[in-house]
């Protein structure tokens, strides 16, 4: 970052990864809206998930990596609810406890020598094989990023693959009770 | 019952409902629905600009002089993007606007069509929130959500699109009381939520030696009763203010406790007061950066409240000790409530201390300047401005540059809303639109734009408006030949190399004002300005006053870019050590 005297001097937090979850009005442009706020003031997205998930509210669930020191992402979760059909903004690192996933789907290049390999390390990560009309290998792998990481990894060692990843959505794991 | 009536029709009830009296606007191709309904209706009046971007100026002007919302109505592509610079000022500086543009029909949109583009994606970073309206029986709800919108909270422009098909599709119309926002779109006070911190906050404050409130615009968009209460707080504590820039004229200059503007070209004794309080009380105000200089030299030893409607600004570059997101009107009067409850004052001899050490800087004088001769100095120029006028209601607006800040030096406000100047943004261009604005508002005040030759030009087009609607608007041009405040820059930290600064081929503006039906007037020495400033104020009629003034007076005193609060450079011959000017060239 750019270190001008006009940064403040207190930056001294050091820079983590953080996931968002913003809660916003399914309306045209409220995509754009985040996105161009993070974009405008210079943050990071790391990655970015969206999709509706209450059908009679018309209410989507944003979630966003990214990172940056508290004191930055604290203003970004300001900035997010300056927002007009902003909800709500949690950041699920400061509520304690949340769990996360993932989807990867892996195109693999197959030949008869590394055949044995892949499925043996697809057995291992639980990695499913997806039926598809033209009868390509391509797996489906479910989890936390580390361990799509590790997968990743590991198959490249074996042989060419091509990979889609959703970048994971999380969800606060905290007791809640029904009426709230 | 429902019967049902075009979308134009519905604009025009919508703002009618709203209460609008005024819309400022140029009609084109994707907006004649909307002006053939304004043609056959007489409740709103509109006022033709001869330039899109005069149109929200103006309507900038009307609302801040009014504490209205100001409303706009242009057409598409060209006309909303002429809008773009009006918008990020009026977001800038949390003016309520709400401008309508129209769109190329529906069937169109996306097809590269004449004056067609994507306004409401320009648009999105520079409003609070704007509509691309696609369904005529929205266009009701859309509208009066958008002027409580434009209000609520921190105030600032809202954009509606409407497509031409749109306009003329027949809907049906809901009133105003009939729409429910829902409340995440709001922003909406908490009175209790806050109580802990006004206790602490109340009680930092009577236990400080040296305390010292800075005043924000935020105290001037609560209204006028936040000024009141703001004043009376203030008095009761019996402590020294400030005020920056957007702020002035909620404390009167007058008053004792008055330290005037802070910041870059603040006064000497407010920034060295708020170099060396203890306990800041920020109301209003968000520590921008021309008001703080260097940040880690920044108020070192202070801890400090600040009072703001728009959480993002707090801890955004300074940290504070006591945030309260509240209505200042609402959180002060707490304060004072609280403070006469708890039968808080401090004391005396302590605050005397601290009045005598301000007095020890007042004595620097540090608007001094050097006025002899009898070429007028634009300082000088201000001061009689201000005698001259004093008296009567005037309305102050301003371009941007060494103008704008002398006329923040020099220019006493007394009253909140009387002082209209581009902050945030910094627009030239902005004053005589605004002056149109805030005339249209008050016909029977004076109004002022103090410009300089080179901002007076971005906008000279709306002679034409001030004319056609016999607003006696007054442009006060401190006329230097330069764009002073680009050149002092140059001749401070460029080496003298006045690139580009100084304006070749000026039009003789008396003549430009007789060219437009207007009242041209000059004054070249100092025995002439009384006389012309006389003649201004007593035209019935747009005036421009061309006054010569010195060519390379500089704007001091001045905390250069990278120095802090107690490193004012207080004329030319004080230089600014090397190291920080390196640093600070690279700033703005």
């Amino acid at each position: 970052m750019n270190k001008s005297v006009y940064a403040s001097p207190d930056q001294v937090s050091e820079t983590k990864r953080h996931i968002l979850t913003v809660l916003v009005d399914n309306e045209p442009g409220v995509l754009a809206r985040v996105i161009g706020m993070f974009s405008g003031r210079g943050y990071n997205i790391d990655s970015l998930n969206v999709a509706e998930v209450s059908n009679d509210e018309n209410i989507s669930r944003i979630t966003i990596v990214t990172h940056g020191t508290s004191e930055v992402v604290s203003q970004i979760e300001k900035q997010l609810l300056r927002i007009v059909p902003v909800h709500s903004v949690t950041n699920l690192d400061q509520e304690g406890s949340s769990v996360e996933a993932e989807v990867a789907l892996v195109y693999i290049y197959i030949s008869d020598t590394n055949k044995k390999k892949v499925y043996q390390l697809c057995d291992l990560y639980r990695a499913r094989k997806i039926e598809n009309e033209n009868n390509t290998t391509i797996f489906e792998i479910a989890g936390a990023s580390e361990r799509v990481n590790r997968f990743i990894k590991e198959i490249n060692e074996i042989t060419k693959v091509e990979i889609v990843r959703s970048g994971p959505v999380a969800i606060s794991s905290i007791q809640k009770n029904e009426e709230e | 019952m429902n019967s049902e009536i075009t979308g134009a029709e519905i604009v025009l009830k919508s703002l009618a409902e709203q209460g609008v009296e005024v819309v400022f606007g140029y009609p084109g191709g994707a907006v004649l629905p909307i002006y053939d309904t304004l043609f056959k209706q007489n409740s709103i009046k509109h006022v033709l600009v001869r330039q899109e971007g005069g149109a929200i100026h103006a309507a900038e002007g009307y609302a801040r002089s009014t504490g209205k919302t100001g409303v706009v109505l242009v057409t598409s592509g060209p006309g909303a993007t002429n809008v773009v610079t009006g918008l990020t000022d009026a977001m800038m500086d949390s003016v309520p606007i709400v401008c309508i543009t129209g769109q190329v029909p529906q069937h169109l949109i996306g097809s590269d069509a004449f004056q067609e583009c994507d306004t409401t994606g320009i648009t999105r970073p520079c409003t609070k929130h704007n509509y691309l309206v696609k369904d005529v029986n929205k266009l009701s709800s859309v509208f009066h959500e958008a002027f409580t919108i434009a209000q609520n909270g921190r105030p600032g422009p809202v954009l509606i699109d409407i497509p031409k098909d749109v306009q003329f599709a027949s809907g049906t119309y809901e009133e105003k009381n009939k729409i429910i926002i829902p409340s995440h779109r709001l922003f909406e006070p908490s009175p209790d939520f806050e109580k802990n911190k006004i206790e602490e906050a109340v009680e930092l404050i009577s236990k400080a030696k040296k305390p010292i409130f800075y005043i924000g615009g935020g105290c001037i968009n609560s209204g006028p009763k936040a000024s009141k209460l703001v004043r009376e707080f203030i008095n009761t504590v019996g402590s020294p203010v400030t005020m920056t820039l957007m702020g002035l004229g909620v404390v009167g200059s007058s008053d004792k406790n008055s330290l005037g503007m802070l910041g870059m070209h603040g006064m000497y004794e407010a920034n060295m007061a708020m170099h060396e309080c203890d306990v800041m009380i920020n109301i209003g105000a968000r520590f921008d950066d021309r008001v703080t200089g260097r940040l880690d030299a920044f108020s070192p030893n202070s801890k400090k409240i600040h009072i703001d409607i728009d959480e993002s600004n707090i801890n955004k570059t300074i940290n504070v000790d006591v945030p309260i997101i509240g209505d200042v009107k609402q959180v002060v009067e707490k304060m004072i409530a609280l403070w006469k409850e708890k039968k808080f004052k401090i004391d005396d001899k302590t605050l005397k201390l601290w009045w005598d050490k301000i007095n020890e800087w007042k004595k620097v004088d540090c608007l001094n300047y050097n006025n002899e001769g009898n070429q007028i100095k634009p300082q000088y120029a201000v001061q009689r401005l201000y005698e001259l006028t004093k008296n009567t209601k005037t309305f102050i607006t301003t371009e941007v540059g060494q103008h704008q800040m002398w006329a923040a030096q020099f220019y006493k406000f007394e009253e909140p809303n009387r002082w209209l100047t581009s902050g945030g943004l910094g627009t030239m261009g902005y004053g005589f639109p605004a002056a149109i604005g805030a005339q249209v508002g008050h016909p029977d005040a004076l109004v002022v734009d103090i410009a300089g030759d080179a901002s007076i030009l971005m906008n000279i087009q709306e002679m034409s408006t001030a004319v056609q609607y016999r607003l006696p608007v007054k442009i006060f041009i401190l006329n230097n030949e330069y764009m002073g405040m680009v050149r002092q820059w140059q001749e401070l930290l460029h080496g003298g190399r006045y690139s580009e600064s100084y304006t070749d081929s000026l039009p003789d503006f008396v003549k430009l004002a007789e060219s437009y039906k207007a009242v041209g007037l000059r004054a070249k020495t100092t025995d002439e300005l009384d006389d012309v400033i006389t003649q201004m104020i007593e035209t019935k009629n747009t005036v421009i006053a061309d006054i010569w003034v010195t060519k390379e007076e500089n704007c001091f005193p001045m905390i250069q870019s990278g120095s802090a609060h107690n490193e004012m450079m207080l004329s030319k011959d004080q230089k600014q050590d090397k190291k920080s000017a390196e640093k600070g060239k690279i700033l703005v």
